[in-house]
């Protein structure tokens, strides 16, 4: 175990896979010079065949990646969720689809890093949270580590996986650090929920950037006596079910907690779920944490108020405990 | 035209053009017996995928468009499979989950046909990605029309496919109309072949009625990807005889193109051009060009009859080739 950053942790996992198998590729914007982190120093290891700068055309690499994934080889993309608008074509049209469509012949190892920046001030249009969007395409495994060890194991299962895959990698955890183990065996499956704490009293689901926020709520409730159960779904396709529906067969209470937008977010998917198989468990009413249903402001008095923070999640909880 | 191709490909190409005209007719007589849906016909067109094709080896991809059937037939395609396919049937190419747009046959290197307008263009350039970073030599080719040549897709995919050198090549099917629209109103210049100036590739201009300028422009760029030496586009100049699908009774023909004009290209159909080449340059008699439509004809029905035989798929199909794993869709 070393003690690593999230970017660091991600870049591991990277060249770890890089150095066993050589048909994987990173392609994207400025890769080489790494600008958003988590490829620094792969252009040094791996050269100018295995790191490739592509010119500003989503829907062409996006899609190139998954040409070159149906003959064999096993493509990493990089890109910023706010970008993937752009190859949505790509991304949907082809990369989700094909396998089924043509009744199982394609086998598409892609793996598609979308950076996701947000709440740093960067308004709108690159403060996408878009995890929702692609888990109702279908065809798509929806990734969103929520610590340094998980960036690392995720991300070696992604790029082993045999499915094209989304890595969600949340912007306001790429600083933090932990323990990353330096197996280069090490792993983490995908459909796996991580408990990150254990608890009796209420279920609090987190994803991604919430997770921090999460253990921060469940921490302060501790201290009023009140013992929370902290559940990281890590993959959102596949979705650990059995860990969250067993949780809240143990609390009888279910608070979730996600940086996407309230509408049609993952949250909505999870309270469906335990609503439709796990109703007569609760014993309160189950509370949404997602972010407010607007565009992200680019003014900080406002873009504060919109996503989930530890307060939001504390008072959650009580609401579930009446 | 002459030509020094041999008598054995030039049969092949006939054979291959026969195939896919008995296919689509065979197809129109049973859509118009209520067996089979609306689907978009090749005829036509049928010496610019066989032609292209005769220039490819098995171990090449070709990616098509929704105008789905002559690609995959002229790489080789099983002719029983595609018909199960737009039957919706279990032994189709895809089981029954594509249908008529979606053929596909990894095995010979059709990497699939697309409904969504210039959509298997980047998939194509990336196939010549992956041949280039592992020094292999095959290449591709995508199949795409002259609507498609206004798609982002393509664009960027010929931009790409230039500055990395890919070995692809670019086949611009122009049959004059997207749907009802002359590209005449859409292209900013005169060929969209002109467009490969701007990529820095080079653009030719080809007979798409003739299967043997076809062929001989495809081994030009088939030789040039081969050697390392980047993508090409190919403009086909050609036309299709029927409306843009059947089952699309609204859009008559004559609204937006003349019959006269249909008449006049129906005169150069490339079933006719290819066997008169082959019977002046006494290759073949046109009693053996004729066995070769003749049993094009039996493949084709008996391909009917074995797509009619083929089961639906059950229930245990609806959720299978979600993911490459055995994993709960939800
Ligand atoms: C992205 C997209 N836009 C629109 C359509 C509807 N559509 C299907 S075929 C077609 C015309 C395509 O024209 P062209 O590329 O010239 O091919 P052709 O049909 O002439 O073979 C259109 C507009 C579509 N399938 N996909
Ligand atoms: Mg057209």
């Amino acid at each position: 175990m070393t003690e690593k950053m999230f970017m660091q942790a991600l870049g591991m996992g990277i060249a770890e896979e890089m150095r066993i198998d050589p048909k994987v590729f990173l392609m994207g914007e400025d890769v080489r010079a790494s600008v958003y982190g988590a490829a620094s120093g792969l252009h040094d290891e791996f050269g100018d065949e295995r790191i490739l700068n592509t010119p500003l055309s989503e829907n062409g690499f996006f899609g190139a990646a998954v040409g070159a994934a149906a003959v064999g080889m096993r493509p990493i993309v990089e890109t910023l969720t706010s970008f993937m608008w752009v190859g949505m074509d790509q991304l949907v049209s082809q990369a989700a689809k094909m396998r089924y469509m043509f009744g199982g012949q394609a086998t598409l190892p892609v793996v598609y890093r979308a950076v996701m920046y947000y709440g740093g001030g960067s308004a709108a249009h690159h403060s996408d949270r878009s995890y929702p969007v692609f888990m109702n395409i279908g065809g798509l495994k929806i990734v969103t580590p929520g610590t340094p060890a998980d960036a690392k194991g995720l991300m070696k299962t992604a790029i082993r996986d045999n499915d094209p895959v989304i890595m969600f990698e949340d912007g306001t955890l790429l600083g933090t650090r932990g323990e990353v183990p330096d197996d280069p065996d090490f792993t983490v499956p995908f459909g796996v929920a991580n408990i990150l704490r254990e608890g009796t009293d209420v279920t609090v689901v987190a994803i991604a950037g919430s997770v921090p926020r999460a253990l921060a709520a469940a921490e302060e409730m501790a201290k009023e006596g009140v013992s929370v159960e902290v559940i990281d779904p890590r993959t959102l396709v596949p979705l650990d079910k059995e860990t969250i529906l067993n949780s809240v067969g143990k609390t009888g209470r279910l608070v979730v907690a996600d940086p996407a937008a309230k509408v049609c977010s993952a949250a909505s998917e999870i309270m469906s779920i335990v609503g439709e198989e796990a109703f007569w468990d609760l014993q309160a009413p189950m509370q949404k944490v997602a972010s407010k249903q607007v565009h992200i402001p680019f003014s900080p008095s406002l873009e504060k108020l919109v996503y989930p923070t530890s307060d939001g999640i504390i008072e959650s909880i009580k609401k579930t405990l009446g | 035209m002459t030509t020094n191709i041999s008598k054995d490909l030039l049969m092949l190409m006939l054979e291959r053009m026969w195939r896919i005209r008995h296919f689509e007719l065979k197809l129109t007589e049973m859509y118009n017996a209520g067996e089979v849906g609306g689907v978009h016909l090749y005829i036509g067109q049928e010496a610019v995928a066989v032609g292209a094709c005769a220039a490819l080896k098995d171990s090449d991809y070709i990616a098509g468009n929704h105008r789905s059937h002559g690609h995959p037939i002229a790489k080789g395609a099983n002719l029983k499979k595609a018909m199960a396919e737009i039957f919706g049937r279990i032994d189709g190419y895809c089981k029954g989950k594509g249908g008529s747009m979606h053929l596909a046959d990894f095995s010979v290197g059709i990497l699939g046909e697309s409904g969504i307008v210039a959509s298997s263009v980047p998939v194509a350039t990336g196939a010549a990605l992956a041949s280039k970073l592992e020094g292999k030599d095959f290449v591709s080719a995508v199949f795409f029309g002259d609507g498609a040549s206004n798609q982002g897709a393509c664009h960027e995919s010929m931009n790409l496919a230039s500055v990395w050198d890919l070995p692809v090549l670019f086949i611009c099917e122009n049959n004059q109309y997207a749907v009802t629209t002359s590209y005449k109103d859409t292209v900013a210049v005169e060929h969209i072949s002109d467009r490969a100036q701007a990529y820095n590739m080079p653009g030719i201009l080809v007979d798409g009625q003739d299967a043997i300028a076809m062929y001989e422009a495809t081994a030009q760029a088939v030789e040039r990807a081969r050697n390392g030496e980047g993508p090409t586009l190919i403009e086909a100049l050609t036309y299709r005889f029927e409306d843009h699908s059947l089952g699309l009774e609204k859009i008559r023909k004559s609204e937006y193109r003349e019959e006269s004009e249909i008449d006049e290209w129906r005169l150069r159909d490339p079933l006719d051009l290819l066997t008169k080449s082959i019977v002046d340059s006494g290759t073949a008699t046109p009693a053996e060009c004729d066995a070769v439509s003749a049993n094009a004809h039996a493949e084709v029905e008996e391909a009917a009859e074995f797509a009619r035989n083929s089961p639906f798929p059950d229930e245990s199909e609806l959720y299978k080739d979600m993911f490459a794993s055995d994993m709960p869709v939800v």
